[in-house]
């Protein structure tokens, strides 16, 4: 029997639940759409946001939100409780501990992927990698589904990347692509030292250049570098680029946050958010922990607890909280089995992510493991899953559909179906 | 034999055969773009290029094709081309035209040598009359005329190839940039036959830094490979000299062919006599130099037993095996794990090099090179679940290759004379349903457009600006390109050292090109700059400086229509040329047409 055929985490009758539940939630899930659509007239400028921390190398969940006390997989770290009665989190997060009524947990993700690339672009796209196709990732989809709300008032590229590590636009276009900065905000290149007048000019003979050559039908590269010479010529001029230079926040936000770079990146996120962008990717790597897994986590964690934390509060304290969507993950768990290295290898069958804000319930917690954390006792949910999820919190309808170049019809989130404890 | 043994050993999945490019240039986007509107954008209406003056500026290129494509007489040429037609005809396609002279010569330029043609060097093309002209080009951009220049672009390519654009440039890397870059160098401009490149690379012994005892940049390729009982230096092995991507069944059986967990193991086990030994800068932890060596092997069990070197894996369902060194093809060597009896690595070359499978790949990976998709996507895949578009031409390529002592410009010479080589990249209606952008098979009907690499683009605008010739020694001149390339580098954070680019069509590239650096130095008209001449050219009226820099980075002459935004941009500066000569040159570097190769 091959490992293809019969994943673990998911035998046949389980898979069969899938999509009988998928069929079942079509109802709710449009209504709540229609709810949304409701409320577009109040967001006009803004609309609705999301950003994801994404972290980079695959975190061990069972050693942050799902703990094992007790169990021979249990590790180092003890639980404390959190602000949810009776839901406890790693020690080493007491600062998101307190605000754990703003974020829900989902216990229950249960993927096949388990190679950094692979679990990378299933995680960021909902569909595994396929050599024919490229598909686009969450950013991609959110910016361009949500790009219409904001009523051609964005100068400034609609999906961010900080820090890189993020997967591109697939079929829908290197316009789609994330605007990948370093998380001081420093864009490069971006003044050309001449004026106006004659920046317009050197354009104007420029498109002429370029306008040509397309009109040969030299095919899609040529296009779609015309399309990136017009956003780029918008951005360099845009008094929306002031979102990027975090450091101009006031000394005591700064020190909020912390003083890492992802410290840096949830701010920035927050500023951009703030602009209009309707999807910011803040990267966190290291979490690849085959070797003293632990010790790792001690310094990882804080910096990770302060930032997240930070991030939440002020969301919510400027009201954009109930409009932005906050996604934690990484592109899997880390396995239960602590190895000879006190490390943890890559593990898919049973792990964690957090999301919150937008349309997500507060302080819910989805699904659980066993008592070793090997493999998931309730519903199992996937990254199909969690992608239709994200969109439902945002009203974006999961009905949508995108066509391929090639004519496929491509369902948003790869037909996922919401995670309904998610939405009570 | 199957033991139940706890072993120290990670599970790693590492199932990358598919790993997908993460940007792509797939689109069917609805952005409407704002061009700006301006009263001075003139009406296009392209036509032949103008005509230079005589004397100094050369002809710019004719709009017809050159020669009838013919097979010079080489019979691997005329059976591509007929292979290739071949194609055309089950799927119904037509081909474009042929491109036009100054568009082929743009391309075997940038495709052979790693950047563009000066104006000079397409001037001696154009005017060759001869039936035999790419033929002689091809013959000159591989002779000893241009082995410098030759001898970088590959070495650019094989580097990223054998130790990906980051290696040896991390913290604490074993891995030595320098010392691998050395012996590619010496290598290329040798033209060592590929089958003793390879040998060299997967046997060598030696310290990885220039400079130290023994010294053997070869040792490059797998000093940084070795972690994790040589996890990565099974699968680059695997991957890159045998087109085989067995990643994935480092864990478990693979999911999509018949490739089976023991085959990994048994591949994995030649690596096991390898050692890399690190000495360091005196008083630091800083790497100065790693050795690789092969020592014996007592293998896994317990007690050791070297003469039968045993190695363990585990099953998914956590059963323990056992493998020896067992080559792909189920040819096996000895079990002993001493030196004296058999030395793995060693053994392991001999049985690469003699593979069907080493020169196969490469024959793809050169076609790929030249014609922008290989027979197979990615090119180092040609797993039985991965079928590719020509397998008869595929096979035949690779078995010719071996046959011609696996010279390396041999092949490139068949490839680049080549009709499909020829085609222009002007679609036409007879092969619109020939993209592979769409997930189809490519069929070679036209010449697909891409953008240059990043070294390409630098070595182009070097050309272009005539700045080539600046001071500052080879090393020096590598060394501020690879620090100008280090911007668009990304690492994910993983222990696999996995990277991507941003010099990927996207916005930050843009930036790169509109504001950059490179680009300053590039439309600077200082006194000695490559415009300062070309503006102070008292001999060229305005219309020929404007057709020259058209030359010099499209290699074709201006439109009509570009002609008369160029003049516009004349009177805008007041009549001050070099002025209006920067904002041609800006305009002219950085549109689509200069940074695709097409």
């Amino acid at each position: 029997m091959s490992f293809y055929a019969t994943p673990s985490g998911m035998t046949r009758r389980h898979f069969m639940r899938h999509l009988a539940g998928s069929a079942a939630l079509v109802g709710p899930a449009m209504a709540l759409t229609n709810s949304f659509a409701q409320q577009a007239g109040d967001l006009k400028r803004r609309g609705k946001s999301a950003i994801l921390l994404w972290m980079g190398g695959g975190p061990a969940t069972i050693d942050i939100w799902d703990l094992k006390p007790g169990a021979a997989t249990g590790g180092e770290f003890k639980p404390v409780s959190t602000d949810i009665s009776g839901t406890q989190i790693s020690e080493h997060m007491p600062e998101t501990a307190k605000i754990m009524k703003h974020l829900s947990i989902v216990r229950s993700m249960s993927t096949r992927e388990a190679d950094h690339n692979r679990g990378r672009y299933y995680m960021h796209t909902g569909y595994v990698p396929n050599p024919n196709i490229e598909h686009p990732s969450y950013g991609s989809v959110l910016a361009h589904e949500l790009i219409a709300q904001r009523q051609n008032t964005l100068e400034i590229p609609p999906f961010v990347a900080v820090g890189g590590g993020s997967v591109g636009p697939g079929f829908l276009g290197m316009a789609w692509a994330p605007f990948v900065v370093g998380s001081n905000g420093e864009v490069r290149n971006l003044q050309m030292g001449i004026d106006q007048t004659r920046l317009e000019q050197r354009m104007a003979t420029l498109k002429l250049i370029e306008g040509n050559f397309i009109k040969e039908n030299r095919g899609l590269a040529a296009t779609e570098h015309a399309k990136i010479l017009g956003k780029t010529e918008a951005l360099m001029t845009s008094k929306q680029m002031e979102a990027f230079k975090v450091n101009k926040e006031p000394k005591e936000v700064l020190e909020r946050y912390g003083n890492s770079g992802f410290a840096r990146g949830c701010l920035m996120a927050r500023r951009l958010v703030e602009t209009g962008v309707p999807f910011v990717e803040v990267d966190l790597g290291g979490w690849d922990t085959h070797n003293g897994n632990f010790n790792a986590l001690r310094t990882k964690l804080p910096e990770l607890d302060k930032a997240m934390s930070a991030l939440v509060t002020d969301l919510v304290e400027r009201g954009l909280y109930d409009d932005t969507a906050i996604i934690w993950m990484g592109e899997f768990g880390r396995t239960p089995r602590i190895n000879g290295g006190a490390g943890r290898d890559h593990w898919a069958r049973s792990w964690s992510v957090v999301v919150g804000g937008a349309g997500f319930a507060r302080g819910a917690v989805v699904g659980k493991t066993n008592s070793d954390g090997t493999d998931v006792d309730s519903e199992p949910y996937s990254a199909e899953d969690l992608m239709a999820s994200v969109c439902h919190s945002v009203g974006i309808s999961l009905e949508t559909t995108f066509t391929s170049r090639n004519g496929r019809p491509m369902k948003i989130a790869n037909g996922g179906k919401v995670i309904k404890e998610l939405f009570t | 034999m199957t033991l139940r043994l706890t072993i120290r050993r990670r599970i790693r999945f590492t199932c990358r055969a598919l790993a997908l490019a993460a940007l792509g240039l797939f689109a069917t986007s609805m952005v409407a773009i704002r061009w700006a509107p301006n009263a001075w954008a003139a009406d296009d209406k392209p036509r032949a290029a103008s005509q230079a003056e005589a004397g100094s500026v050369p002809a710019a290129p004719s709009r017809r094709s050159g020669p009838a494509s013919s097979d010079y007489g080489i019979p691997q040429v005329a059976f591509i081309n007929e292979q290739i037609r071949a194609g055309w005809a089950a799927h119904n396609l037509t081909p474009s035209k042929e491109a036009t002279e100054g568009e082929w010569c743009r391309r075997v330029y940038l495709d052979v040598i790693g950047r563009i043609p000066s104006v000079g060097e397409l001037d001696a093309y154009l005017k060759d009359r001869s039936p035999n002209k790419k033929l002689t080009l091809v013959n000159r951009l591989l002779s000893d005329e241009y082995q410098e220049e030759y001898t970088r672009n590959w070495t650019a390519i094989w580097t990223n190839i054998l130790i990906g654009r980051n290696g040896g440039m991390e913290e604490n890397t074993l891995t030595n940039r320098d010392g691998m870059q050395k012996y590619l160098r010496d290598s290329i401009a040798r033209n060592k036959t590929y089958d003793k490149m390879v040998h060299e690379l997967i046997g060598a012994t030696g310290d990885t830094a220039p400079g130290a005892a023994h010294f053997n940049g070869a040792t490059n390729f797998l000093a940084g490979k070795l972690e994790e009982e040589g996890a990565q230096a099974t699968a680059k092995t695997a991957q890159i000299f045998l087109g085989l991507q067995i990643q994935c069944t480092q864990c478990h059986n693979h999911p999509f062919n018949d490739w089976k967990q023991n085959r990994y193991w048994e591949l994995n086990a030649f690596f096991r006599q390898t050692r890399a030994l690190r000495s360091f800068v005196p008083g630091t932890d800083d790497i100065r130099a790693v050795r690789l060596i092969n020592e014996d092997f007592a293998g896994q069990g317990n007690p050791p037993n070297p003469e039968e070197a045993e190695i363990y894996y585990e099953l998914r369902n956590g059963l323990v095996k056992v493998a020896y060194p067992v080559f792909v093809d189920g040819s096996e060597i000895s079990k002993s794990g001493y030196l004296e009896d058999s030395i793995r690595r060693t053994k392991l070359a001999d049985l690469v090099v003699q593979s069907e499978y080493m020169p196969k790949v490469m024959a793809n990976r050169m076609w790929g090179h030249f014609l922008g998709y290989g027979f197979t996507k990615p090119v180092d895949d040609l797993g039985p679940h991965n079928a590719p578009s020509h397998p008869e031409l595929l096979d035949y390529l690779g078995k010719e290759f071996a046959k011609n002592s696996f010279d390396v410009k041999t092949l490139i010479r068949w490839i680049v004379l080549s009709e499909p080589y020829s085609l222009s990249s002007r679609g036409v209606a007879g092969n619109k349903a020939d993209d592979p952008l769409l997930g189809e098979k490519p069929q070679f009907t036209h010449f697909y457009l891409r953008q240059m690499r990043a070294e390409e683009l630098y070595q182009s605008l070097l050309v272009a600006t005539a700045a080539q010739k600046a001071v500052g020694s080879y090393e020096q001149r590598e060394k501020e390109m690879r620090e100008w390339m280090r911007q668009f580098v990304i690492a994910f954070g993983n222990d696999e050292g996995e990277e991507t680019t941003t010099f990927n069509g996207t916005i930050p590239q843009a930036l790169m090109m509109m504001n950059g650096d490179l680009i300053q130095k590039a439309v600077n008209c200082e006194p000695g700059s490559f415009l300062h001449t070309v503006a102070a050219n008292d001999n060229l009226a305005a219309g020929a400086k404007i057709n020259y820099l058209f030359l010099a980075a499209l290699s074709r002459g201006p439109t009509s229509s570009e002609l008369g935004v160029a003049n516009k941009l004349f009177t805008a500066r007041g009549n001050d040329t070099a002025a209006a000569l920067q904002d041609i040159w800006w305009a002219v570097l950085n549109s689509n047409q200069f940074i695709l190769n097409h």
